[in-house]
């Protein structure tokens, strides 16, 4: 392996304050509740600011500015709502420098992949749906789709700005106005965002964003102001907000879990086989939902797999985050560390064996080497339960009937990944797994105009393309 | 001469493609509008709700597997075999709904068209609902919508014939299969119906029709771990809420009853249709 001297990605461009409220009808304002909270440096635990937490009181005062700016940005013609989003889109280009270090900071993630993949991916989203608000009649949703009202989006962790973008875009774009929680240990560039919507002279209200944990968010989808709550997070909480919304009118999308099956078949190009699942599983530190957590590979050419991808871990850096040669980050917090540890602990106690390359760890912050795990069964918990971290586990198959049986042989269903060289193979087994997005011959591509979201209890509606309209719009009226 | 006595027709469930009684033996009475003893429903119980999603599931692939060409000609074929018997299917809906039989005629023949309609959309709907996605990259990237799974169906009290047709055609077309629960006040005409079903060359399991109390048995679909989306059209605001709070379990796709009173004979568009379909994305990299 080449020695790399340190390649460090200067943090002066970012700009923190030492702390933040809440941005509400186009102001910074205190929150009325007492909890300040101090998010990290994942990668340091070096204490970045101090957040003021959002209760209930705050999150009505949100909601209520968000209503009084719908009346008029609703009303505004779809030409000129695009031209404010297309206004953000430029700003964030801009300044995409500054916030891909900002998302590292907060986040842990590698500024390669904040700077190269979260931040164009932003700015696109926010051009994409810019161009959609004046030609929503043309959508197929019927000839006068109107907007929802108030939508109340709660976000997670792992892609901040990204998952900002993917609910924000859709939502002003169709008219809707938006109160956002940001999840409670990657706030910063939410809050980055909101000077961004001031730049961009965005109408006070469109856009309110509240931080905290979360009673913040549970607040925010039960209030009765909103209209539409869009989550992306955890199965469990994505259950407790389905039934919170039960016998209301609210329209509901939910990006979820996922167990991503990545299989590859005994005639895939190999070298391609192996970065596709180094990408899927060590993209983001794990921290994905959509990642191709469990390999299915055939068994007749397990073992040549198997050392190649041990021989490709072994080439991978993990630290700094800001280091331009870095592949693995940090963890994004110390509960999320705990339960990675915890369910790779259960994959030892449960018989797989556990390999991870040499690989040492920084003394602070959250850390977790890349690991796979050989001889995993599929009742093992590591096999079922979303580790949502940098742990493969591997399985094999004989046939391609018993590659898609084991591949669709769990409660989700986001994303799947199918690695041959033969057309007809690829597409019988796409058309069989029960998932959302296939990737074949790639893995966690992404992009504006491609629809993404789950079958199963990985959620419903979609985030992306054509489809990403329907969550924002009121197109059922006759 | 003694006037001719009637032979009655014992009405049944439909699971699986074949008429059984409730295993639990049970039954209740089912009267016209007028107040007139028509029959003695059977009265489905959970283990029916069971067996019918059994049924449902069992159906799934091979159903979801066919072609749409295949799957439109069956639904056609359901509307001839309907056709065929407009005399019964007239007299009934004139029973169930105290209608006079010039209207029972026209919602009949709206039922019939509607199966047309539905019959139709199998082999279109992929190309309103899908689509090709520019990505900026050198990748192909298709959108396809796919059949949900099985759907819990709760049909409308009113409506025993159209309603019933305007919520099963939906969701059975795009590859769906499906346990309904019946209109409890009007039953008749959904095992009528399935008799239809039965003689149309519509596999067995792919509708499946429970009669009895809907507040008894759609809990149990509401809350089945392998029912993958419900339809409460036919629900009261009660039971609505109580079914999508079981329905969150294992995040089944929900369609909320409507907010007001439905006019079946509307062009229901393809809401009901999107409702229980998924949308896949598969993406593959383009190079030499």
């Amino acid at each position: 392996m080449f020695e790399y001297a340190p390649a460090p990605e200067s943090r002066d461009i970012v700009d923190i304050r030492p702390s933040y409220g809440l941005f509400i009808n186009g102001e910074w304002v205190e929150p009325q509740g007492e909890e300040r909270h101090k998010t990290i440096n994942p990668a340091t635990e070096e204490v970045l600011a101090e957040i003021g937490w959002a209760s209930e009181t705050d999150v009505d005062r949100a909601v209520q500015a968000a209503r009084k700016a719908f009346t008029t940005w609703s009303a505004l013609p779809g030409a000129e709502r695009a031209k404010y989003i297309f206004r953000i889109a430029r700003i964030i280009q801009e300044r995409s420098r500054e916030l891909a270090v900002l998302e590292s900071l907060d986040n842990g993630k590698p500024i390669r992949e904040s700077r190269d993949v979260d931040l164009p991916l932003v700015a696109a989203h926010f051009f994409y749906y810019a161009g959609w608000a004046d030609k929503l009649a043309y959508a197929g949703l019927g000839v006068d789709p109107r907007p929802l009202g108030v939508a109340g989006q709660v976000i997670p962790w792992n892609f901040p700005l990204l998952m900002l973008a993917w609910k924000i875009a859709p939502a002003l774009a169709c008219g809707n106005t938006v109160v956002l929680k940001p999840a409670e240990t990657t706030p910063l560039t939410a809050l980055a965002f909101a000077e961004i919507c001031r730049q961009a002279d965005l109408p006070p209200g469109v856009v309110n964003i509240v931080t905290g944990a979360g009673a913040t968010g549970a607040a925010l989808v039960a209030h009765p102001g909103v209209d539409k709550v869009a989550f992306t997070g955890s199965t469990e909480v994505g259950r407790q907000i389905a039934r919170t919304l039960a016998g209301t009118r609210k329209k509901l999308t939910l990006e979820l879990g996922g167990k991503a099956a990545n299989i590859v078949f005994e005639d895939a190009a190999l070298d391609q086989a192996v970065e596709g699942i180094v990408n899927g599983i060590f993209f983001n530190q794990g921290h994905v939902c959509c990642a191709g957590s469990r390999l299915l590979v055939q068994e007749s050419i397990a073992g040549d797999l198997l050392e190649a991808l041990k021989r490709r871990l072994a080439t991978l850096r993990l630290g700094d985050p800001l280091d331009k040669n870095t592949d693995i980050g940090a963890i994004n917090s110390a509960a999320q560390l705990a339960k990675i540890r915890e369910l790779s602990a259960a994959g030892e106690s449960e018989g797989a064996e556990r390999w991870s390359p040499p690989c040492p760890l920084p003394d602070r912050g959250f850390w977790f080497p890349p690991t796979v795990f050989t001889g995993v069964a599929q009742s093992h918990r590591i096999a079922r339960e979303e580790i949502f971290g940098p742990v493969l586990s591997v399985l094999t198959f004989r046939t391609p009937a018993e590659a898609v049986e084991k591949a669709n042989n769990t409660p989700y269903g986001l994303s799947a990944g199918v690695w041959t060289e033969k057309g007809s193979l690829m597409l019988w087994t796409a058309s069989r797994l029960r998932a959302g997005v296939v990737w074949s011959n790639t893995f966690n591509r992404f992009d504006p105009a491609s629809p993404f979201g789950g079958y199963k209890e990985s959620g419903y509606g979609r985030e992306g393309g054509r489809h990403g309209l329907e969550a924002y719009l009121d197109w059922n009226h006759r | 001469m003694s006037e001719r006595l009637v032979v009655r027709k014992t009405y049944k469930l439909f699971v699986g493609g074949a008429f059984p009684r409730s295993e639990s033996g049970r039954s209740y009475v089912v009267t016209s509008a007028k107040g007139d003893f028509l029959a003695n429903a059977a009265r489905a119980s959970r283990k029916d709700a069971r067996d019918a999603v059994a049924a449902a599931r069992k159906a799934f692939p091979g159903w979801s597997g066919a072609t749409a060409y295949n799957r439109g000609q069956i639904l056609y074929r359901v509307a001839e075999m309907l056709e065929g018997r407009r005399a019964q299917f007239v007299a009934e809906v004139v029973q169930a709904d105290g209608v006079a039989a010039k209207k029972a005629g026209e919602l009949v023949d709206a039922a019939i068209d509607r199966l047309v309609w539905y019959a139709g959309w199998s082999d279109k709907i992929g190309a309103v609902l899908g689509s090709a996605n520019p990505v900026a990259g050198p990748y192909f990237n298709l959108s396809s919508p796919e059949p949900t799974g099985v759907v819990a169906v709760l049909a409308p009290p009113m409506g025993p014939l159209l309603g019933l047709v305007s919520v099963i055609a939906p969701v059975i077309v795009t590859g769906n299969t499906c346990v309904v629960v019946a209109s409890e006040r009007a039953p008749l005409p959904s095992i009528t119906l399935a008799e239809v079903l039965a003689t149309s060359d519509l596999p067995g399991g792919v509708v499946n029709i429970l009669t009895g109390h809907q507040a008894e048995i759609a809990p149990w679909l509401a809350g089945h771990m392998d029912v993958n989306a419900i339809d409460l059209t036919g629900a009261t605001p009660e039971l609505a809420v109580t079914c999508e709070e079981s329905a969150a379990e294992n995040l089944k796709r929900v369609l909320r009853p409507p907010a007001g009173p439905v006019d079946w004979l509307v062009d229901p568009g393809t809401e009901r249709m999107a409702a229980f379909l998924e949308t896949k994305t598969v993406w593959h990299p383009i190079g030499t």
